[in-house]
């Protein structure tokens, strides 16, 4: 296939589009690993299950699927705060969150997929929505509404994430577990308590995810398994815990992936995700904006 | 127990239990033994770099599948008969565990277990786009009928992961008691420490990674005569990596031992459950056995069984 220019143009486009909704599927990822420290490998897993979730609400209700991620948000949350509970009161407190940690979030990860399989079976599930089919056309460039709500949506909550870790209490609260957390014990502030918060909300963010998710393509439950190198090659690319390196690299992979896919096939999209990963950690291991 | 005798004894175990299986007749015995055996070279391939050193491999699929796609391509070109075929497999995983160790190792823990994973899926990539060794498409191995000397070509291929398996166990034994797994066990317990007190961490740490590779390749390098059909979706199939993870944390990660009581349970119990219940649920049986272990039981059960003696003895 030839390059011309309005197919260059294209793949760029579909690439910025998908690197914002790649920022919503990691500034999950960004909270929990970059921030916390905790290598929450099953994140996308939960991705995969908030999709599901919207799938059910749209189906049964035919409720829009951003408005059944938020319907869920607070189940998520709970189910994130649960989750951290048993990891600190397993690992983290014994100081063997290492490798033992990374087994039990693994374990998590396969425990998801197949009770979703189980369940679900491993049809391609997919959601009715309105903007899902129409396409906006600027000149050359088409904008397809499939790919422009979820990006659209997913720059407004990292950005919402993002002014409220900076202006609020526990935004800050947060923060400062990630620069110090045994300093927060000098201030009479019990750091588990802030990341149980935390990461109460890192999960809360893989229902939204999952709902732009299932909106951009049909999901069965083993897709989540792609995006574990697609979100950790984004955070560690980003620098771990900061919001605009993640965004930048969020949309670097969407604009790298999606040219690939046009010009050499999608069958290559994969490995340039986890390519750039191994790329980043081994030449650039502090992030495309650290120091 | 010397190093030298404990290789006379697994030579001599591996013998008796071929000895003893050439009285069984059916033919499934063989099959469901080769699985068993197999994953108890994964396992004990992923504890030389994860229980010893303390760095978890997610990758285990990879190497696996490099092996036995590295065969595939031998016997395109050459058919050479699977012992070669082994040692080729086991090279070339072996140099792509270090190459993936000279490259990520001096990073942390976790950033080598998040590499190994990405790892592996590059190169399922790689393998699904090139169309020489059969592509998404997959790939045909006819195996021969009959294997020399042993007659029925099942039992050749048993023989040859028993055999392996009963390297890999002594090879694993004779680390443990060495200058190397002293060294290894040092850089697990802190790695700081042991770099202070003269261990040379890199060098030991490509050593396991290297070597952990080579067995995982080695036990994949059959994979194709075994299943006549293998394509990259079954090749690198993550349940490769979940298992040999589960394995060696159900059993115990200190030693040689645990591994071997985690492959043999946990394999048995999926063979099982494959037959009688459903496949599916045999990966939700050793999710939920991996996260209840390292939850409940952070020694595995060798761990328990120690704690226990220990107990009464006190």
């Amino acid at each position: 296939m030839g390059v011309t220019l309005d197919l260059l143009l294209n793949a760029i486009t579909a690439g910025l589009l998908l690197g914002g909704f790649y920022a919503a599927v990691s500034v999950g990822v960004a909270i929990s690993f970059g921030m916390l420290d905790i290598a929450n490998l099953a994140h996308p897993a939960f991705i995969i299950l908030g999709s599901f979730t919207a799938y059910i609400l749209n189906g049964t209700f035919g409720m829009d699927p951003i408005v059944a991620g938020i319907v869920v948000l607070p189940g998520f949350f709970l189910l994130g705060a649960a989750i951290y509970q048993i990891y600190y009161v397993s690992f983290e407190r014994r100081g063997e969150e290492s490798l033992r940690g990374l087994a039990f979030f693994f374990g998590i990860l396969f425990i998801t997929e197949v009770s979703l399989i189980l369940i679900f079976g491993v049809d391609y599930r997919f959601v009715e929505a309105r903007y899902i089919g129409p396409t906006l056309r600027l000149g050359i460039v088409d904008l397809p509404l499939r790919m422009l709500v979820p990006c659209v949506f997913s720059l407004i909550m990292v950005g919402g994430l993002h002014l409220s870790l900076s202006h609020t209490f526990l935004g800050r609260a947060i923060l400062a577990v990630a620069q110090d957390g045994p300093a927060l014990r000098l201030l009479a502030i019990n750091p588990s308590r802030v990341k149980l918060v935390a990461f109460g909300i890192s999960i809360a963010t893989a229902a939204i995810a999952g709902s732009f998710l299932i909106i951009i393509q049909p999901v069965e439950p083993s897709i989540g398994r792609e995006y574990i190198g697609r979100v950790f090659a984004i955070c560690v690319m980003g620098g771990m815990g900061s919001f605009p390196g993640m965004l930048l690299a969020a949309m670097l992979l969407g604009v790298v992936e999606s040219i690939t896919a046009t010009f050499y096939g999608p069958s290559w999209s994969p490995a340039v995700a986890f390519g750039f990963l191994l790329l980043t950690l081994a030449f650039r291991p502090s992030g495309i904006l650290g120091r | 127990m010397r190093s030298g005798f404990f290789w006379l004894v697994t030579a001599l175990v591996v013998f008796a239990i071929f000895s003893a299986s050439r009285l069984v007749t059916n033919d499934y015995f063989f099959f469901a033994g080769y699985l068993v055996l197999q994953f108890v070279v994964l396992a004990t391939a992923w504890n030389i770099l994860g229980g010893y050193t303390g760095y978890v491999n997610f990758g285990t699929a990879g190497f696996f599948a490099l092996g036995a796609y590295s065969s595939v391509v031998l016997h395109k070109l050459f058919g050479p008969p699977i012992p070669v075929l082994i040692v080729v497999g086991g090279v070339v995983s072996g140099i792509v565990g270090f190459g993936m160790g000279y490259l990520t190792l001096r990073l942390r823990g976790v950033f080598f277990a998040i590499a190994t994973l990405a790892l592996a899926i590059v190169l399922e990539t790689l393998i699904t786009n090139w169309d020489y060794v059969g592509g998404s498409r997959g790939v045909y191995i006819i195996r021969p009928a009959q294997a020399p000397l042993i007659g029925s070509y099942i039992q050749y291929l048993f023989l040859l992961m028993l055999t392996l398996a009963g390297i890999a166990v002594a090879t694993a034994r004779t680390i443990e008691h060495s200058t190397l797994g002293y060294g290894l066990a040092a850089i697990r317990d802190d790695e700081q420490a042991a770099e202070t007190a003269g261990v040379p961490t890199l060098r030991l740490k490509l050593v396991s990674t290297t070597l952990s590779g080579a067995f995982m390749g080695m036990a994949g390098a059959p994979l194709p005569y075994y299943v006549t059909y293998l394509d990259p979706a079954s090749g690198f199939n993550l349940a490769y990596a979940v298992n040999s993870i589960a394995m060696p944390l159900i059993g115990g990660t200190t030693g040689w031992l645990g591994p071997v009581i985690g492959a043999v349970l946990l394999g048995t119990i999926q063979q099982v459950a494959t037959v009688t219940i459903s496949s599916a649920l045999n990966l939700l049986i050793v999710g939920v056995l991996l996260v209840a272990f390292v939850v409940i039981a952070p020694n595995g059960i060798i761990g328990l069984i120690e704690t226990r003696g220990r107990r009464r003895a006190g």
